[in-house]
């Protein structure tokens, strides 16, 4: 037991970060300080999100490259919104953003389903469409922080018992897919989908429908995350959140989650995506040259996976007993 | 109709007689077009805004506000068409393409029409002389100048430009260390990069807010960076310790005047961008001024331009915005 969860992916990560940690405040003690830590957390929320639902998506052997332009969509869709009708209450804005996301999650996931269609190629497609279509409707100008209602921008910040609701909205989509993926047919059904295809559809699973429902969890996901990205950093444009899917499925795979599919889990994305934070919330403190910041960030996210790759390499299964004592 | 022919005529003859043929027929109105890269934009009427002052002042002068309902060359082409056709006396323009209107406006300046390009340039064999809103050297300064402004005991400052290769960001920074010296006191800490991402400016702002908790002002040539600058500083509780300034764009910095981040940032003025060109338009199409290397041409209330090797001139410093003037421009640009 205790064997099993000393090698376990989690905790090995768990170390890495540590040790991460440990180097930064070396160099930086102010970073480790309670406050900054908390900062550093809400800060990695929004990847939190959207690393916990590409996780699902990788489960089920596929990919979601829209993420972040699905994120971007929903952020100006909710904007623009927020400024027609200003008094609409923060419920309803989240309320809608979740739609919206799972709307376009549904869409890539119908494209997969019932296209056939890789989902590499499907979700490359939204995502240019989706940044296409935040252009069209906002003729290429910006959401602005003047035009938006307080009560809009003050949600991810609200503090609750000491954390951000931006922090929590995290934490709380956490708990909940944890939930679903060990304890319903659904999650169950992703890994055996992602495990072997072949096993699953002969147990009755649908593999199509089961891809089609993670991407449409990973579209809900990004649909939230847009509206808290939007009022955290109160600007929307058509950019915003440009490259950030690479971040996500980085934050994936260094979680340990295995882009062949059926391997991962809820905590390994989420640490995955902890371990950018912290670099990323690290790089401007320590004294690196921007130069070489970029370089670090790619080396870090190598070494991690490496480490993790070798830890989780399994042995050969041993069908004769008998033999192996022989040898 | 007199005037068509007497133009004509003067269409072969050589570029400064046929700019003192039309301005000996200037007696009715002069005509001069002012064409953007597309109507609608808030800059561009805000700049046809100063080019209707500058015919207030001048007399005699007749705006024509025109653009393409696009932002295509193609467009812009058909629109300058029409202006020779109706023997407009001076077209000034805002460029979708550098290279793609030189033949048209080539054939303007054949039939005697004085060409000018502003904002946006075209190539020189297409226009008499370009106005750009500012100069490297000026904006340079300014940045600087609008963090030292606040600062009168001195204090420390760190950049946060946009990426590591952004040519525009590169030069003003390297134009702003060359006049440190006018600014004793004012020490420079640290430059850091936001590859103009509203995430990653974010939390390089914080960072520099952390690494240096005496920071007095945090410097952002990049219209992303000082609106993501400024949020962070709001953020972080520190309105009033930590000044955000740079360039900006108004209607993206209301927010940060408005909270206190920010307490003036700096960008060109259409309307003075609009005023200048009209007035610059007037003075080479009467003749009172011609476009050739070190001309120094007048534009009324905004001094004069003195034109350089390329026959380009900088019309002024760029213009401070804060919480006085920017409800009036918020909605412009």
């Amino acid at each position: 037991m205790l064997q099993r969860l000393i090698t376990s992916r989690e905790v090995l990560l768990l170390g890495a970060i540590a040790v991460l940690l440990a180097l930064i405040a070396s160099r930086f003690p102010a970073f480790v300080a309670p406050s900054n830590l908390v900062a550093v957390f809400n800060d990695t929320s929004p990847l939190i999100l959207l690393a916990i639902g590409q996780m699902v998506v990788i489960l089920t052997k596929c990919i979601d490259l829209s993420v972040a332009a699905n994120l971007a969509l929903t952020g100006m869709v909710v904007a623009m919104i927020n400024v027609a009708f200003p008094g609409m209450p923060v419920g309803v804005v989240v309320a809608a953003a979740i739609a919206l996301g799972t709307v376009m999650g549904m869409a890539n996931g119908l494209l997969v389903w019932k296209l056939g269609i890789p989902p590499i190629v499907v979700t490359l497609g939204t995502m240019i469409i989706f940044r296409g279509i935040i252009f069209l409707i906002s003729d290429g100008k910006w959401v602005n922080s003047h035009e938006m209602s307080p009560a809009f921008k003050a949600f991810p910040r609200a503090e609750f018992l000491g954390l951000p609701m931006l922090s929590w909205t995290a934490i709380l989509a956490v708990i909940v897919l944890t939930i679903v993926m060990s304890r319903t047919t659904l999650g169950r059904a992703a890994y055996a989908v992602g495990g072997n295809p072949h096993a699953a559809t002969y147990t009755g699973i649908n593999v199509g429908r089961t891809q089609f429902w993670a991407f449409t969890i990973s579209g809900a996901l990004a649909g939230l995350t847009g509206y808290l990205w939007v009022s955290r950093y109160a600007v929307a444009y058509v950019d915003i959140a440009s490259g950030f899917e690479l971040d996500v499925v980085a934050a994936c795979v260094i979680g340990g989650i295995s882009i062949a599919g059926g391997i991962g889990s809820v905590g390994g994305a989420v640490l995955g995506a902890l371990f950018l934070g912290v670099i990323k919330n690290a790089l401007p403190v320590v004294n690196v040259s921007p130069f070489w910041q970029l370089a670090i960030s790619g080396a870090a996210i190598i070494i991690a996976v490496a480490v993790n790759a070798r830890a989780s390499r399994t042995k050969g299964r041993i069908i004769l007993k008998s033999a192996e004592h022989a040898v | 109709m007199i005037r068509r022919n007497f133009t004509k005529l003067l269409a072969g003859a050589s570029l400064v007689a046929s700019l003192m043929g039309t301005s000996a027929m200037a007696q009715d109105n002069m005509r001069i077009a002012l064409v953007v890269k597309a109507l609608g934009i808030g800059f561009f009427e805000a700049a046809a805004k100063g080019a209707e002052e500058a015919a207030a002042d001048l007399g005699n002068v007749e705006i024509i506000y025109t653009g393409p309902t696009g932002t295509t060359a193609e467009e812009q082409i058909e629109v300058i068409n029409a202006l020779i056709a109706q023997r407009v006396d001076a077209i000034a323009v805002s460029a979708n393409d550098t290279d793609a209107l030189v033949p048209v406006l080539k054939k303007a300046m054949q039939r005697g029409i004085t060409v000018i390009s502003w904002d946006s340039g075209v190539a020189p064999e297409g226009r008499q002389m370009h106005l750009n809103p500012s100069s490297n050297p000026l904006i340079g300064n300014m940045i600087i100048k609008l963090a030292a402004d606040q600062l009168p005991e001195g204090g420390k400052v760190a950049l946060l430009s946009a990426t590591t290769t952004s040519t525009n960001q590169n030069v003003w920074i390297a134009e702003m260390e060359k006049v440190m010296g006018n600014y004793p006191g004012i020490e420079v800490v640290g430059t850091v990069y936001g590859d103009d991402l509203a995430d990653k400016s974010y939390r390089e702002a914080q960072g520099l807010m952390q690494k240096f908790p005496d920071l007095d002002a945090i410097i952002a040539p990049t219209s992303v960076g000082i609106v993501a600058a400024a949020q962070a500083v709001v953020d972080a509780g520190k309105v009033g310790e930590v000044n955000v300034t740079g360039l900006g764009l108004p209607s993206e910095m209301a927010g940060a005047i408005d909270s206190g981040a920010s307490k003036s940032f700096a960008i060109w003025n259409p309307i003075d961008l609009g005023y200048s060109a009209t007035m610059i338009a007037h003075a080479l199409a009467t003749g009172e001024a011609t476009a050739e290397p070190g001309a120094e041409i007048p534009m009324g209330r905004m001094g004069t331009l003195t034109l350089d090797e390329n026959n380009e001139g900088a019309m002024a410093d760029p213009f401070v915005y804060d919480s006085s003037n920017i409800d009036d421009f918020k909605s412009i640009f």
